[in-house]
């Protein structure tokens, strides 16, 4: 299974914004992918599970996705994390 | 008739009837749905989340262009409503326990407030309050009611509070103002109304308790006044109010570049409050002469952690390159420690107000405040700063404050690290004790800005939040009037100026007597300021000098008030200016 781990870079953390970038590129893909935060885990296509999940500047998630087309999900969400954010 | 007060977010006057707007204020029951009427309610669910959605497409498509930030409010709000899990999990209750929509998404919702409740980033619980706008449109659309502001006539918006999506789609052709039992300055929803230039009014108390569908209501957005069935004077009052409003608004706005010099050619610094630095646009536009109060907080109250140098420098250089080259007053972390009691092992505090905040909690943790003080420092390269320390109480905390800014002031010289050699350090004066040695304060200080809120609630000892006394919270106190006026001397002695960056400020028929007692700047919110300059333009410094004579030799609040007003009457004066300090 595929895992990538990104540090959340932009000031305010993943807030609804980003949040929002997120849910709506995960719908994109058949995966299910999941943003995990030390014992804590959200379903990424879901904006609310997102913003619950509470990721603060700093904060390190670890992104994983089960079925088909996991990896391009995974890798998808991995580089819109990384980048900033605040800028897309 | 009845007057309410809350806060003018959005300026501008209003008379016209209200409209009650009660989004989500409905009693929903539980309706238990027989096995096979299951499918059809699930049906029904699906048919009112895509018909909201829709009316949320709708609303999109009416934000004028320009407005980036309203647009992606929006789209995050279609993402929540049409939420997977949001949608999976309404429908598991509706299929699990046989019940109504209403019921189970009102069952799902409070899950989630619980759940957001326990988040401790203050931004993120907030959101919890987009999914109940939502939840509540849902429901209207179940309900089969319109949930749009659907007036015939023009009328005012009355609502505990207003999504931002409920303000953009509000018709500019039928909606006169709008008043909000909550919010603040900085909410969405009021920055959605400056930007759509209605007249709003947020933080009115009861105001759902005191008005009924159709009284008339009288709204300044300015003054924050809301008159519900006003007699005929007032109404005659607020009718020129709004009519010279408009008039003089886009020349307001016209000539807000322009100085603010008196006509006997003094001239007054008139700054801007700001927080955000998304603010900085609207600082430029109503021609602010640069910052005189940038509170720092922000960065500290949204987060768990404590924010790194890079990331203070980042939002410090924002703003000093932004309002370049006019200066920015950078106040040093004034919080309590409360915020921080799991960083630094602090009891509880049974009087915050009188506790470990501010100067006092920064010079307790020196390696933390240096953070900040290098931050601030590094902004100096960009553009004019100045530092302004707060709740200075007496000079031992002005001159601990100035040696560790020194120490971090050698740091940066030794690793070569820029840094304006020049910057200006003042001390805010908001503890009566530090009014009191203020001489002593002015030998050590480059210049004085008085904050008001925390010296009148200090020195009049009243808690402006405690209902039982908040009456007696009042600026003009001859006390108050007497503070400002040993302060400004002290200042003025040692040849460094004196600013005032409370809430007083901002007051518009206070600036005459502000300006007589001898500010040298004012710093307010920034929607105040082209009416503040214009009026500075109006007046004459050596008048204003004797009306602040005049007032220092009252006795009563009352009596300095009445003593404005009748000045005012006797001034040669634009008809206009009349019409807003008299109402």
């Amino acid at each position: 299974m595929i895992r990538r781990k990104v540090l959340i870079s932009n000031e305010l953390g993943l807030h609804a914004r980003p949040a929002a970038k997120v849910a709506k590129l995960a719908q994109k893909y058949r995966a299910k992918v999941f943003l995990k935060k030390g014992l804590r885990q959200a379903e990424a296509e879901s904006i609310l599970d997102v913003l619950a999940l509470a990721c603060s500047q700093g904060t390190e998630v670890e992104i994983w996705a089960e079925g088909e087309e996991a990896e391009e999900a995974v890798a998808a969400i991995a580089d819109l994390l990384s980048r900033d954010l605040e800028n897309l | 008739m009845k007057v309410l007060k809350g806060i003018g977010v959005s300026p501008g006057v209003a008379i016209g009837p209200a409209y009650v707007f009660l989004a989500g204020r409905i009693k929903i029951a539980r309706r238990f749905i027989r096995p096979e009427d299951v499918e059809k309610e699930l049906n029904r669910f699906r048919e009112a989340i895509e018909l909201t959605a829709q009316e949320l497409e709708e609303v999109k498509k009416h934000i004028p262009e320009g407005m980036p930030q309203a647009l992606s409010i929006i789209d995050a709000h279609l993402l929540m409503l049409k939420d997977p899990i949001l949608i999976r999990e309404t429908e598991k209750v509706i299929r699990e326990r046989r019940v109504n929509s209403e019921w189970a998404l009102l069952f799902i919702l409070e899950r989630y407030k619980k759940l957001f409740a326990a988040l401790e980033d203050p931004y993120l619980r907030e959101r919890i309050h987009d999914l109940e706008q939502l939840v509540d449109r849902a429901i209207m659309a179940l309900q089969g009611r319109n949930n749009q502001a659907h007036l015939s006539e023009p009328a005012i918006i009355v609502a505990h509070d207003l999504s931002p999506a409920d303000t953009a789609r509000l018709q500019p052709e039928t909606t006169q103002a709008f008043v909000t039992e909550v919010g603040s300055r900085t909410s969405h929803t009021a920055i959605v109304a400056r930007s759509l230039g209605f007249p709003a009014v947020v933080a009115v108390t009861d105001i759902l308790k005191e008005v009924n569908p159709g009284d008339l209501l009288a709204v300044d957005g300015l003054s924050g006044e809301v008159i519900i069935n006003p007699t005929e004077e007032v109404i005659e009052d607020f009718l020129d109010r709004e009519l010279r409003y408009k008039r003089r608004r886009s020349l307001l706005y016209h000539q807000a570049k322009k100085p603010a010099i008196t006509k006997d050619n003094r001239k007054i610094a008139i700054r801007a409050n700001l927080e955000l630095v998304d603010e900085i646009p609207l600082v430029l536009e109503c021609g602010a002469e640069g910052v005189g109060l940038y509170r720092t907080e922000y960065l500290y109250v949204t987060r768990k952690t404590l924010p790194t140098e890079d990331e203070l420098l980042h939002a410090y250089r924002q703003v000093v390159e932004g309002v370049r080259p006019y200066p920015v007053t950078i106040r040093t972390l004034d919080i309590g420690g409360d915020k921080f009691a799991s960083q630094f092992d602090l009891p509880e505090e049974i009087n915050p107000a009188l506790g470990l905040r501010a100067i006092r909690l920064c010079l307790k943790n020196p390696e933390f405040f240096k953070v900040q003080l290098r931050a601030i420092l590094r902004a100096s390269a960009f553009g004019k700063v100045r530092i302004m320390f707060p709740l200075v109480s007496g000079l031992g905390e002005l001159q601990e404050a100035k040696r560790l800014l020194w120490e971090v002031m050698q740091e940066l010289r030794e690793k070569g690290i820029d840094f304006d050699e020049d910057i200006q350090v003042g001390a805010m004066i908001e503890v009566p004790s530090a009014a009191a040695v203020a001489d002593l304060l002015a030998r050590e200080a480059d210049f004085f800005s008085i904050g008001t809120n925390d010296l009148i609630q200090y020195a009049l000892a009243i808690d402006r939040g405690n209902e039982q006394v908040a009456h007696l919270y009042e600026p003009l106190h001859p006390g108050i009037l007497r503070i400002i006026r040993q302060i400004v001397t002290a200042g003025h002695e040692a040849d460094i100026e004196v600013a005032m960056c409370g809430e007083m400020a901002g007051e518009l028929h206070y600036v005459p007597l502000l300006i007589g007692l001898g500010l040298d700047e004012l710093s307010m919110n920034a929607q105040t300021i082209p009416e503040v300059k214009s009026l500075v333009r109006e007046l004459n410094y050596e008048e204003c000098r004797i009306l602040a004579e005049e007032a220092l030799k009252l006795a009563t609040p009352e009596e300095v008030s009445a003593l404005l007003q009748e000045w005012m009457k006797r001034i040669t004066l634009d008809l206009s200016w009349r019409q807003i300090w008299l109402g």
